[in-house]
């Protein structure tokens, strides 16, 4: 049933009789229900209702005649609640699903525009129903579930140098923008109001303050809306930053404005007083939201610090306390926006480095799965609520707010770029102005507040709610659309795609440490000597509390090379051993390209090498190969209390370390010895490069071109038997030439690398003895003695 | 009074057209210059190696450095001095200066080589023309100096890792019997092409005088 409920808005209308009753019924049932809070609290009991009747059915049916047990039995009102909320995010999804398999349309119209187009269907077919659309964009359910995702989505992934460097400006823009829109915008409307003399339009009983506050929510600039339609845009960070940033950072100037004039439209009048109040009000509101969201930020941070034994739950940590930070922020009605974003960006950097490489991706993309469900339900709501009403139009008032909007986001973001391009060293272009103009989307944030205006106090409110409703569809769909052609058109600069390289961290950390040396010597204290100031606080204390372990110490080039690495190594595995190499442009440089010539010291051990029998080569392939798929269907455990150490979590440190030897290991081996190569590489693929980790269980993603495992008799070898560890040992312990400076000890980006791993085979003995009799010709002064390489290789 | 003041305006305009920074600017660095030379003609290393802010530079040496390398005066010479006076001071400073509103965009790729030659340079000890492994390791382990043990270990690695990319990026196909020699200016502007050194090099040089409102402390 749910599947073909979730398919029946816009695909079409020719359905047969009783699909369209059953689409009917479910409409009916769906309309039926209200708003999370109140159905979940009547819903117990009903239930407890229905068992308690139940029992008096029961006795009663002791005495009444028997009837016979109901093999089925209908009883929506129980699941009712979470029924509609998933059928919802069904829908959702599936729309979401649904634009995307079309290929033209998502290129042409952005994402939110056919989302609201499917609300207003939705909402269109409820009403061709007959029923009542269910308020679906109640200020609760918005406020509390629906946003909180999307904004905790942006401060998680807040790129924080770009928004720290440029923060003055955003917080102009923010501040100063969002109050002369709000005044402007009020203003203008109720003098128009004022002077409307033919019409008998209600426009005259608008007060003074109704209009600013109609001002103060209609000049906020909306971050899901601006997410949404940047994120297909690909514009250049900085402008991506001033935008979004603005967009989240305004909610403390709309906050306290709104509670102002809301609070006095009742009385009527604003004084000076008042006033000053709500300047100070903004300073708490906005400061106390910051504060409130670091401190929980803190918690999460030292929490996750203990999490070692837990990787399980740990996730959920950065979740709980997030929302916690936005709930307690809304407590004391300080900013909630503002707290779950300083909550994010707080938590980011200590949570990342203690935190397993599995709870990282899981809190990535849970945070992504959210936000998104969240962001196309806010469309569509807003769809479904356009139809629901009720709407005044009143052609006058619409069309000026929707000009006024347009006139005073530019003339503010004018004003405003001439005043900051006077601090600012990188000024801001008119290209740039023209975007930050016309990037100022309006959303569901909006709406929403006009809907929690109380009709009573506001008798205009219906009249507010079509305005708004009218500038965010304006909005969203002229300017949406509009925009991508502009970029194009004005070129723009676009994101830039490339990857962070090795060499663009080192040389970024070069310049910081350079030009606070310079401020240094120039005998002022700039904002790169403050920045220095803090991140060596920030090491010195900070990070000792609030990091685990060795990690604590790690300077932050170390971290950005381990994180490369990482994800070079994940990459390479995920490609499956094609073609795909990390780096865009495929190439043959290996490590020996790089390293000053030196004289091989093993070369004379290569010729008294035997050759193997091409058959014998086979064999040894085919044994270390079905022994690696065997390790790793090994340590597929799907028992959550008992989930197998993943290599990429602890030690990790030591790992990389033990990675590296295993790399220039089988680097070595390749070079010196062509033939225990393994496993057989398709001619075309590049060997080198594979850079597995042997424990790495999703690391054999070898495909075997010979499924049958041979009939050679191979005792598994268990990970951390002894034995294989042992053999492991030999193999590194025979290619570790003592005294060699070790010039090979660099991560190889493409080594012509050999697989290797722990293999065991006891029946082939004599191939075994052929191994090491290999092995240890091909060190010359024989093993070295390293010490740290006693432990088995999975921990 | 006046003769000197018109002196020193002359004197501060050819500096104003050779390095670019206004008139206030120069001020202000001539003063902090008087600051660190002790009110003498020129400074040396030891000027610069007093300011106690810079000690917890990893890099100071570099820094420190490249203020005596002959290679930053634009004068196509090589070598190092002992003491530099203000003039010099001022030049090296100004690879600093950020661009303006009215800089064209060949102005702009001038200045971005211009701050990359610069730290080519600083790079470049034995000015033979290329970076080789041994100075980029040098680089990378001066950057990690103030992480003790780790960071030494690391340094090499992160060091090879590096030239590995550089060498890739720029001569993708090289035999297996080929030695990438080492990191040219062209090669080096090309991998740092993404960060747009114009607009990230560059301080905050004041028109307002800031040394002053320390209440005359000792240079630090």
């Amino acid at each position: 049933m749910p599947s073909r409920t979730g398919s029946h808005s816009p695909a079409g209308f020719g359905r047969s009789a009783p699909e369209r009753g059953l689409l009917l019924l479910t409409v009916l049932v769906l309309l039926e229900g209200s708003v999370l809070p109140l159905g979940a609290a009547s819903s117990p009991d009903i239930s407890h209702h229905a068992n308690s009747d139940k029992h008096q059915v029961a006795d009663v049916g002791h005495n009444a005649t028997k009837k016979p047990f109901p093999v089925l039995a209908v009883e929506y009102d129980r699941v009712q609640i979470p029924f509609e909320i998933s059928l919802w995010v069904l829908l959702a999804s599936l729309m979401k699903l649904g634009f995307h398999l079309i290929p033209r349309l998502s290129s042409i119209v952005p994402e939110s525009c056919l989302l609201i187009v499917v609300g207003l269907l939705v909402g269109g077919l409820i009403k061709l129903a007959g029923e009542e659309v269910p308020p679906v964009l109640d200020s609760r359910l918005f406020f509390l579930c629906l946003l909180p995702p999307i904004i905790l989505d942006a401060g998680y992934f807040l790129p924080i140098r770009p928004f720290m460097e440029n923060l003055g400006t955003i917080l102009m823009f923010a501040v100063v923008g969002t109050l002369w829109n709000a005044f402007f915008i009020g203003g203008v409307l109720y003098g128009v109001a004022q002077i409307q003399p033919a019409n008998p339009s209600d426009l005259h009983q608008l007060d003074l303050l109704p209009c600013l506050l109609f001002g103060s929510i209609i000049s906020a600039v909306d971050p899901v809306a601006v997410l949404a339609v940047f994120e297909e845009i690909h514009i250049n960070e900085l402008l991506h930053i001033l935008v979004f940033g603005e967009s989240l950072l305004n909610d403390a100037v709309t906050v306290v404005l709104y509670h102002l004039f809301e609070e006095y439209a009742g009385v009527g009048t604003v004084t000076v007083l008042d006033g000053l109040l709500g300047v100070i009000s903004f300073l708490v509101v906005a400061l106390g939201g910051v504060l409130v969201g670091a401190i929980y930020g803190i918690l999460a941070a030292f929490t996750s610090r203990f999490t070692s034994h837990t990787r399980v739950i740990e996730p959920l940590f950065v979740f709980v306390y997030s929302y916690m930070a936005y709930l307690s922020a809304e407590i004391f009605h300080l900013s909630g926006i503002m707290a779950l974003i300083a909550c994010g960006a707080v938590m980011r950097p200590y949570v990342e480095a203690n935190i397993s490489h599995k709870s990282h991706t899981t809190i990535k993309y849970f945070l992504k799965m959210w936000s998104s469900v969240s962001e196309t339900l806010i469309f569509i709501f807003l769809g479904v609520a356009t139809v629901d009403g009720p709407h005044a139009w009143n052609w006058t008032f619409v069309t000026v707010t929707v000009i006024l909007c347009l006139v005073a986001r530019v003339i503010g973001v004018v004003g405003l770029t001439y005043v900051i391009n006077k601090f600012r060293i990188v000024k801001l272009t008119t290209k740039d102005q023209f975007i930050i103009a016309y990037g100022g989307l309006r959303g569901a944030i909006a709406f929403s507040l006009g809907f929690l205006l109380n009709q009573d106090h506001f008798p205009m409110r219906k009249m507010f709610l079509t305005a708004i409703i009218t500038v965010i569809f304006f909005t969203v769909f002229v300017q949406g659309m509009t925009i991508k052609p502009l970029v194009e058109l004005l070129a723009v600069k676009k994101k830039q795609e490339a990857k962070r390289s090795i060499n663009e961290e080192i040389h970024t950390q070069f310049l910081d440490h350079l030009l606070t040396g310079i401020e240094d010597i120039c005998g002022h204290y700039g904002h790169h000597h403050w920045k220095d100031k803090l991140n060596r606080f920030n090491k010195k204390y900070v990070k000792k509390c609030l990091i685990a372990g060795e990690r604590s110490k790690e300077p932050q080039l170390i971290a950005f090379y381990h994180k490369m690495e990482m994800k070079q190594a994940i990459e390479l595995v995920e490609s499956g051993g094609g073609v795909k190499l990390p780096s865009a442009v495929p190439s043959t440089v290996s490590m020996q390209n790089i390293q000053p010539k030196k004289p091989p010291p093993v070369k004379a051990a290569e010729r008294a090498l035997p050759q193997l029998p091409k058959g014998r080569e086979e064999e040894i392939r085919k044994i270390l190969r079905s022994n690696l798929q065997r390790t790793r269907q090994r340590l597929r455990s799907y028992n959550r209390h008992t989930l197998v150490a993943d290599p990429y979590e602890d030690g990790f440190g030591d790992l990389l370390l033990k990675k590296q030897k295993m790399i220039e290991l089988e680097k070595k081996i390749k070079e010196m010895n062509n033939y225990l190569t393994v496993p057989a590489a398709p001619p075309d693929s590049p060997t080198m490069c594979r850079a597995r980790l042997a424990s790495d269980p999703q690391a054999y993603s070898v495909k075997p071109t010979s499924d049958r495992v041979p009939t050679i008799q191979v005792d598994l070898a268990s990970p951390q038997s002894p034995d294989s560890v042992n053999l492991l040992d030999e193999f590194r312990r025979a290619e570790q030439p003592r005294g060699e400076a070790g010039p090979d000890q660099g991560l190889m980006m493409k080594p012509a690398s050999a697989q290797s791993g722990p293999n065991k085979s006891r029946e082939d003995d004599e191939s075994r003895d052929q191994q090491q009799k290999l092995m240890r010709c091909l060190s010359d002064p024989g093993p070295s003695a390293d010490e740290d390489e006693d432990e088995p290789f999975l921990p | 009074m006046g003769a000197s003041q018109t002196r020193a305006a002359n004197k501060y305009q050819d500096l104003t057209e050779k390095t670019g920074f206004s008139a206030e600017q120069i001020k202000n660095l001539h003063t902090r210059f008087q600051q660190l030379s002790g009110n003498e003609e020129t400074i040396s290393r030891e000027s610069l190696e007093n300011i106690s802010a810079l000690s917890n530079n990893p890099i100071r040496k570099q820094i420190i450095e490249a203020f005596f390398d002959k290679r930053n005066q634009h004068q196509n010479e090589v070598g190092t001095f002992q003491e530099i006076s203000f003039e010099q001071f001022l030049m090296v400073m100004s690879h600093f200066q950020p661009p303006t509103l009215k800089t064209t965009e060949e102005e702009k790729e001038a200045m971005r080589k211009e701050k990359l030659r610069f730290l080519f340079n600083m790079h470049d000890t034995d000015n033979d023309g290329t970076i080789t492994l041994e100075e980029y390791r040098k680089v990378v382990e001066e950057l990690l100096s103030k992480s003790g043990a780790i960071g030494q270990e690391a340094a090499k690695a992160i060091a090879d890792a590096a030239m590995l990319e550089v060498a890739s990026t720029n001569v993708p196909h090289m035999a297996p019997d080929d030695f990438y020699e080492g990191i040219t200016f062209e090669h080096f502007e090309q991998i740092l092409k993404g960060l747009e050194m114009e607009s990230r090099m560059h301080i905050r040089f004041l028109d307002v005088d800031t040394t002053t409102m320390r209440c005359g402390k000792s240079t630090s």
